[in-house]
C-alpha cells in the first residue's frame, strides 16, 4: 500500500484538521467528527445534515457552505457515522425551522440516521425529516435486496436542497425539491481498478488488466458484471443506455448530466468520457441544460466513473444554478 | 440454590467475546472484502475495545446496567450497520436480564431471544436472508430446547454454540438478500457471512466463558 497518510488508524482524523486549517469559513468538532458552517445555526433557515462513511471526499465534508450543507458527520473509512454525530450536527445547525437529513440508501447508514432522528427528536424536539438517496440503477431486482445505492444524485441533491433551504423555504418544501431530484436521478458506474481501504492495506477485490468491473458502487463492493475493457465510447454507451432506460429520460427532456471520476481516474479521461456520454444522449435527444465534470463523490483511490443524469424543470435548473460557496463546489459568487 | 451466572460470569462473556474478535478480526474482514466493505473486524474490534475501556472506567454494578453500557457503546462506536444491531441486540439483553444474580440458564436464554427480537426489528432481517440473524436464530432454538430437556448451562450453551457453527456454515449458500452483499445477487453464494461469523463467535464465547456455572 503507498498512501500518503501517517498511520492507517488516524486518517480520517488527520484529514478533518487538514480540512479545519485549509478552509477558515468552516468549523471542525474533532469529537463528533463534523465539519459544520462556522456560522452555524442560521435563525429560521432550515438546516441541511449528511454524513457517511470516509473515503468518498469531496462528498460530504466538502459540500458545507453557504447554498449546500450546513454540516457533515463523517464516519470511518465506508462506514457510517454513529448515531451520537448526527445528533450533534443536528443540534448545531438547527435554527429553529427544522433539519433535513441527506442519506444514501445503505443500511448502515439508514440505521444509523434512523436512530439518530429518534434522539434528535425525544432529546431537544428538533423536527427532522430525512431524504435517502437511491439513484443507482445497476442494483436490480430491488425488492431482494437493501434496495438501490444512493451515489452520484446526493451531489446535485445536496446542491439543490441547499439552494431551496437558502432561499428561506420551509422544512417540508425543502424536503420535497429533495425527494424530487432524488425520484428524477439515476447513476450508473464502472470500475476499472480496486480501491484499497487503509486499514485492510491491500486492494479490496482483484481486476486483471484487461478487466473492468462494471456496476461498481463507492465502497470497493464487487459490481454486477466483469468485462473485458473497453473503449470510452464502448463505456459511455454501458453506463447510458441503462440510465435512460430505468427513468425513462425521453426525447426532449433537460437534464444535469454528471460525469464523475471514483478517485483514481484523471480530469482528461473524464472528459473523454463526457465527449461520448454527450454523443449518447444526443441519440436520445436528450438535452443537457448543465454539466458537471470532476471527481465529486469517490471511492478513496478507485479508476473509474459514473454518470449521473438528473431531469431538470426550470426550477430545479434556478436552484442548480443558485450561488453556492464550499471547498468543492464555487459559483455564483 | 445458586444456579446461576453472577455478573462478573457475564462480564467475562463480554470479555471473551472481544477477545475472540481480536483473535478473528482479520478473517472477519477477509470475509467482508468478499461479499461486502472490508470493515467488519476492524470495526466490531474498535467497539468491543471501547467496551472494555468503558467498563473499566466505570465499572456496572449489575447485570442490566453492564450489558446496557455494552450496547449504547456499541452503537457509538462501531458504525455501520453493526453497530446498531449489536447494539439494539445488548440493550434489548440488558432490559430484559434484569438487576438481580445469579441469573438463571432460563433467564439468559430469555433476554438473548429478546436482543434477536431488537436485531429482528432494526435489521427487519429474515431467516436466510444471509445475516447474524441466521447464526444467532439456530443458537437460541438449540439453547431453549436443551432447556427444555433440563440441560444446564454447560451442555446448553455448547449445543446452542454448535447451532450457531452450523447456522454461520449454511450461511455460505445462502444468496444475500440484505445489507451491501444484496448488491451481488448470485454472486453472494459461496460466501460465508462476516456477520453470522461474529455472531457465532459471540455464542461461542458464551459458552466459554459460562460453561462452568452452576
Amino acid at each position: 500500500m503507498k498512501k500518503l497518510i501517517n498511520a492507517p488508524e488516524d486518517v480520517v482524523v488527520d484529514a478533518l484538521q487538514g480540512i479545519e486549517a485549509a478552509h477558515p469559513e468552516l468549523s471542525v468538532d474533532h469529537a463528533h467528527k463534523i465539519i459544520y458552517r462556522a456560522d452555524a445555526p442560521h435563525t429560521g433557515k432550515v438546516g441541511i445534515i449528511s454524513g457517511g462513511g470516509s473515503g468518498h471526499e469531496p462528498l460530504h465534508g466538502g459540500f458545507v457552505g453557504l447554498g449546500m450543507l450546513d454540516a457533515a458527520c463523517a464516519g470511518e473509512v465506508f462506514t457510517s457515522p454513529v448515531p451520537d454525530q448526527m445528533l450533534a450536527a443536528t443540534k448545531l445547525v438547527d435554527g429553529g425551522a427544522g433539519v433535513l437529513h441527506v442519506v444514501k440508501n445503505y443500511t448502515g447508514d439508514v440505521m444509523n440516521f434512523e436512530m439518530a432522528a429518534e434522539l434528535a427528536a425525544a432529546e431537544t424536539g428538533a423536527k427532522v425529516v430525512s431524504v435517502v438517496t437511491d439513484d443507482d440503477v445497476a442494483v436490480q431486482g430491488s425488492t431482494w435486496t437493501a434496495g438501490r445505492r444512493g451515489v452520484g444524485v446526493t451531489v446535485l441533491l445536496e446542491k439543490i436542497a441547499g439552494a431551496a433551504a437558502e432561499q428561506g423555504r420551509n422544512l417540508e418544501q425543502v424536503a420535497e425539491v429533495a425527494t424530487r431530484v432524488n425520484a428524477n436521478g439515476r447513476s450508473m458506474g464502472l470500475a476499472l481498478t480496486s480501491c484499497t481501504v487503509p486499514a485492510a492495506g491491500k486492494p479490496t477485490f482483484a481486476l486483471g488488466d484487461d478487466e473492468m468491473e462494471l456496476g461498481v458502487g463507492i465502497h470497493g463492493e464487487p459490481g454486477r458484471e466483469r468485462r473485458p475493457l473497453a473503449s470510452a465510447k464502448e463505456c459511455a454507451s454501458l453506463l447510458v443506455e441503462p440510465i435512460v432506460a430505468d427513468l425513462p429520460y425521453k426525447k426532449g427532456d433537460q437534464v444535469v448530466c454528471f460525469v464523475n471520476g471514483l478517485g483514481g481516474t484523471p480530469l482528461i479521461e473524464l472528459y473523454v468520457l463526457y465527449n461520448e456520454v454527450a454523443k449518447v444522449l444526443s441519440k436520445y435527444g436528450v438535452q443537457v441544460a448543465r454539466s458537471l465534470v470532476g471527481s465529486y463523490i469517490t471511492s478513496l483511490d478507485m479508476a473509474g466513473a459514473s454518470v449521473t443524469l438528473l431531469r431538470v424543470d426550470d426550477e430545479l435548473l434556478k436552484l442548480w444554478d443558485a450561488p453556492v460557496r464550499t471547498p468543492a463546489l464555487r459559483w455564483g459568487i | 440454590m445458586s444456579d446461576g451466572a453472577t455478573r462478573t460470569d457475564l462480564e467475562q462473556w463480554v470479555r471473551a467475546f472481544a477477545q475472540q474478535v481480536d483473535d478473528n478480526k482479520d478473517l472477519l474482514t477477509e470475509l467482508d472484502a468478499a461479499i461486502g466493505d472490508a470493515d467488519h473486524g476492524a470495526n466490531m474490534d474498535r467497539g468491543l475495545k471501547a467496551v472494555l475501556v468503558a467498563i473499566e472506567q466505570d465499572p456496572p454494578a449489575t447485570p442490566a446496567t453492564l450489558f446496557n453500557k455494552v450496547g449504547l457503546t456499541l452503537v457509538s462506536t462501531v458504525g455501520g450497520a453493526s453497530g446498531p444491531l449489536y447494539g439494539t441486540l445488548f440493550l434489548r439483553f440488558g432490559g430484559a436480564i434484569g438487576e438481580e444474580e445469579p441469573v438463571s440458564p432460563a433467564r439468559f436464554a430469555a433476554a438473548l431471544r429478546a436482543g434477536l427480537d431488537g436485531v429482528v426489528a432494526r435489521g427487519k432481517a429474515e431467516p436466510g436472508d444471509k445475516t447474524m440473524y441466521d447464526a444467532l436464530a439456530p443458537a437460541l432454538d438449540a439453547l431453549d430446547s436443551a432447556l427444555t430437556d433440563g440441560a444446564g448451562w454447560d451442555v446448553a450453551l455448547q449445543r446452542a454454540s454448535e447451532a450457531a457453527e452450523s447456522g454461520r456454515e449454511a450461511t455460505i449458500e445462502m444468496l444475500a438478500r440484505k445489507g451491501r452483499a444484496s448488491y451481488l445477487g448470485e454472486r453472494s453464494i459461496g460466501h460465508q457471512d462476516p456477520g453470522a461469523t461474529s455472531a457465532a463467535l459471540l455464542v461461542a464465547s458464551a459458552y466459554a466463558a459460562l460453561r462452568d456455572c452452576a
